[in-house]
């Protein structure tokens, strides 16, 4: 069962990742601080969203296992992006 | 029939536990994705309550939260690094710092749901009733999504420490690790989910 070696991350590879999201949780407190109107919002999801990139391909090691983990998450998140856009669609034009 | 022999087959597939808790982590996905388009829908119609209630939220409780629940994450994938290169006992300990750290996240969210009720602002209190419909929306998507993102907290801690007793009694090691992993999954599923809920509940601008 073991036939193939699995990728090991390393314990400073995970640092470097916990750093990134930390600088990142700390730019969207900043950006959310300062007027920008409706970009605030739009930052700080933009921001959220690149955080959760990393934390499934990192963390959650989609980067390394086999693509089929990968094809599904991003079906599962294209799935969901479309119920978004359609629910707005029905808001927006009502 | 000494000769009968059983065979015990062992049914261990780490790839397809790992594709059911991926499974799983999709009803979970779509389960707070659906909470998330409730909150953006009502706070579309009601930007301006929206804006002033979340300002009764504390930021520096929901930053040192957002940082406990990141460092986890980065403990519970050290703890499977630690499994993976046979080095049980730095397991354990990256495991058991991973709890604590959830521990503490729930002991800031009790001071802060604490805060508030003692503000009279909870569920169905007589002071929310009082106040706008937009004002009331907030904080009844505020307490039920964090309330069940801290369920899923306690849900995550009973499973890593299900990952801690094994590891420890050797069911899960060096070349049996999956339930450390799903275990993992689930808590960076956790920490994935307040990725989002911070920024929305608490930096509202």
């Amino acid at each position: 069962m073991s036939e193939h070696k699995d990728h090991i991350s390393t314990y400073k590879s995970h640092v470097v990742v916990l750093l990134t999201l930390i600088l990142l949780t700390i730019l969207t407190v900043t950006i959310t601080s300062v007027h920008l109107g409706p970009f605030n919002t739009a930052a700080a999801m933009l921001i959220a969203s690149v955080k959760a990139s990393i934390v499934l391909l990192y963390f959650m090691h989609l980067k390394f296992d086999e693509k089929i983990y990968r094809f599904m998450v991003t079906l599962v998140l294209a799935i969901y992006l479309v119920v978004i856009i359609i629910t707005f669609f029905d808001y927006l034009y009502r | 029939m000494e000769q009968t022999h059983i065979e015990h087959t062992d049914h261990f597939d780490p790839r397809a536990s790992k594709l059911g808790m991926w499974l799983f982590i999709f009803t979970e996905i779509l389960l707070f994705g659906g909470l998330f388009i409730v909150y953006s829908v009502y706070r579309y119609k009601h930007p301006v309550e929206f804006h002033l209630a979340h300002q009764e939220l504390n930021v520096t409780i929901g930053f040192i939260n957002t940082i406990i629940l990141l460092v986890s994450s980065m403990t519970v994938a050290m703890s499977i690094t630690a499994l993976q290169t046979g080095n049980k006992k730095l397991t354990l300990i990256f495991l058991a710092i991973t709890l604590l750290l959830a521990f503490a996240f729930l002991v800031n969210k009790y001071f802060e749901w604490g805060a508030k009720i003692h503000h009279g602002i909870y569920p169905g209190s007589e002071f929310l009733m009082s106040l706008s419909k937009g004002d009331m929306l907030f904080f009844g998507l505020y307490f039920f999504m964090t309330g069940l993102h801290a369920i899923h907290i306690i849900v995550g801690m009973a499973l890593l420490g299900v990952v801690y007793a094994k590891v420890h009694n050797g069911s899960v090691n060096q070349s049996r690790y999956s339930l450390l992993e799903n275990g993992g999954l689930y808590w960076h599923l956790v920490d994935l989910i307040w990725i989002f809920l911070f920024p929305l509940f608490y930096l509202i601008h």
